[in-house]
């Protein structure tokens, strides 16, 4: 019970000045903006630009997840460095609860903003699956507390040497977006990279999100991104859990 | 309330293994407040964080409020008030926020936390500052904010790691007068580490003084200056040799210097051994211009154990 008490702490701690300044949330919108205005235009995956979106949009919210919880391990340095999380640590608190409550509560600003983007490209075109798309942001969800997880636990590996961290991030986040076939349609590239790709689990998401945004739902590819999204859950919050537990700042 | 025997820490670094605390033995009654004194890099910061479950120790036991550091941690942790170097009153949050979560994570009712929270913004005075965050606030209020939150749950130890380190004089001076108050009103433990030796002289009752990774002395301030330093008398006399022959034979005289028509000579008690002095001196037929006593620091007791100044060695 306590556990989850302290999940509850650590979530409504991070997640109040979230809140208070919601503005940062629209600042990352910017960036998936541009791409839709400047990007899928040039796009020519089936001809109609609402075929392009409903085929760029969801790619385009697996990537605002990937980097918008690849880097939340950076708010976590700036305490370690301060001292807020050194204060925690000195308390009864479960060690494993901080981590959880800040990944889970990462999990609103990502779904918040796939949920405009969605509605900014629907007078373009977009088609509206409701229920397909509500369990897709639900993936989404699910992925990014993993992800974000793995990045605190970074962030507590790299705690002597903060550069690291964004070295570390950078290189693992960007060739997974790349490789994950997110911007243009990996199967017209050579075959390499189309193999490379297969390696990559966020390809998998991406091509369950474009399924659910498609309209599909009981579907093997719909199946490989929930394995793909529970998976990283379970290993980036374990993973967290195992790094704060040791840490001795 | 604060126990420790043998307590041992090293760090692995590129250069090999260093040694940060090597064998540290301490005991602090209930409601005594003591003060760790030493240079950067003494092992200070590092004792501290072995007392408060933060680091474990690579040799060594300790116990705090009646438990093992190591085996009873949630036990320690729920006893300790826990002031760190670092600014821990957050960036983003909101001051009267911050104070509630640092009650919940002390495992507080809502309602309990809440009526704390009030009581101690009034202690320290942080009214009006409720809805500020962090790091909107100043210095000396930052410092307060964390005092107050290591005070949430009562704590029955305190511990304040270098508690005004960059603050100006003034927020200082301040900061020391609440946490006077707040030991004079609760009557809690309170140990704090410092490298300002007004600090250590003026708060606490017993300095232990800590040099590379050990304690080489433990007692009052008044008793470490009057045993480890002493007073310097100088004494401005028409005859000085025989005025610095005198000195060497006052009880205890040490460093006795004589410069010109002036003679130096450090004593214990010297208010008792000045007027001894004079009286010789008249006795001799030698005519007093000047005297003066310098009562010592706690930096002449430093210099007297280490052969170094703590105020070069302070940053």
């Amino acid at each position: 019970m306590t556990f989850f008490r302290d999940v509850a702490t650590s979530f409504t701690r991070e997640m109040k000045p979230t809140l208070a300044d919601p503005s940062w949330m629209a600042f990352g919108l910017v960036q998936p903006i541009l791409y839709l205005a400047f990007f899928v235009p040039l796009l020519d995956v089936g001809g109609s630009t609402a075929d392009a979106l409903q085929w760029f949009v969801p790619g385009m919210i697996v990537m605002l997840t990937l980097f918008g919880t690849a880097m939340v391990g950076w708010s976590l340095t700036e305490e370690l460095m301060s001292g807020v999380l050194e204060r925690f640590l000195a308390t009864p608190m479960s060690r494993p609860a901080l981590i959880f409550g800040r990944s889970l509560k990462e999990m609103f600003p990502l779904a918040l903003q796939a949920l405009a983007l969605i509605l900014l490209a629907w007078p373009f075109g977009l088609q509206l699956h409701p229920i397909q798309m509500l369990f897709g942001l639900a993936l989404l969800a699910l992925f990014g507390a993993g992800v974000a997880a793995l990045s605190y636990a970074l962030a507590i590996a790299a705690r002597h040497n903060t550069s690291l961290f964004y070295m570390v991030s950078q290189s693992v986040a960007l060739p997974l977006m790349l490789l994950g076939g997110v911007l243009l349609p990996i199967e017209n590239g050579p075959g390499w990279l189309y193999i490379a790709s297969r390696f990559n689990p966020l390809t998998y998401l991406v091509e369950a999100e474009r399924a659910l945004f498609a309209g599909e739902l009981f579907t093997t590819t719909v199946l490989w991104g929930v394995l793909i999204a529970a998976g990283t859950a379970v290993v980036g919050l374990s993973i967290g859990a195992k790094a704060i537990r040791k840490a001795s700042l | 309330m604060i126990h420790a025997r043998g307590l041992k820490r090293s760090f692995k670094t590129k250069e090999g293994v260093v040694e940060a605390v090597r064998g540290l033995d301490l005991d602090v009654a209930e409601g005594e407040l003591v003060a760790f004194l030493g240079p950067n890099g003494a092992g200070k910061s590092t004792s501290v964080r072995m007392l408060t479950t933060l680091l474990p120790p690579t040799e060594g036991a300790a116990s705090v409020a009646g438990h093992d550091v190591l085996r009873e941690a949630d036990a320690v942790r729920r006893r300790i008030g826990y002031v760190g170097q670092g600014a821990g009153a957050g960036g983003y949050n909101k001051l009267r926020d911050e104070l509630l979560t640092q009650g919940a994570a002390q495992r507080m009712t809502g309602a309990a936390a809440a009526r704390r929270a009030d009581e101690l913004i009034g202690m320290l005075e942080l009214t009006g500052l409720e809805r500020r965050t962090g790091m909107s606030l100043s210095g000396g209020q930052k410092r307060r904010v964390d005092i107050a939150l290591g005070l949430m749950h009562s704590p029955s130890v305190l511990f304040l790691d270098e508690p005004s380190t960059g603050l100006d004089p003034h927020s200082r001076a301040n900061l020391w007068e609440h946490i006077v108050k707040l030991r004079k009103s609760t009557g809690m433990t309170i140990f704090l580490t410092t490298h300002y030796l007004d600090e250590a002289d003026q708060m606490a009752e017993r300095v232990m003084i800590m040099d590379n990774g050990q304690v080489i002395a433990n007692d009052t301030p008044e008793r470490l200056k009057a045993n480890l330093a002493g007073d310097r008398i100088t004494i401005d006399a028409d005859n000085a040799i025989v005025a610095a022959e005198i000195a060497a034979n006052l009880p205890e005289a040490r460093e006795v210097v004589r410069d010109g028509a002036r003679v130096g000579v450090t004593v214990k008690g010297g208010e008792a051994v000045l007027p001894e002095f004079i009286r010789a001196l008249d006795q001799r037929g030698a005519r007093v211009l000047a005297a003066n006593i310098r009562r010592p620091t706690l930096d002449d007791v430093f210099l007297g154990l280490t052969g170094r100044s703590l105020r070069e060695t302070a940053t």
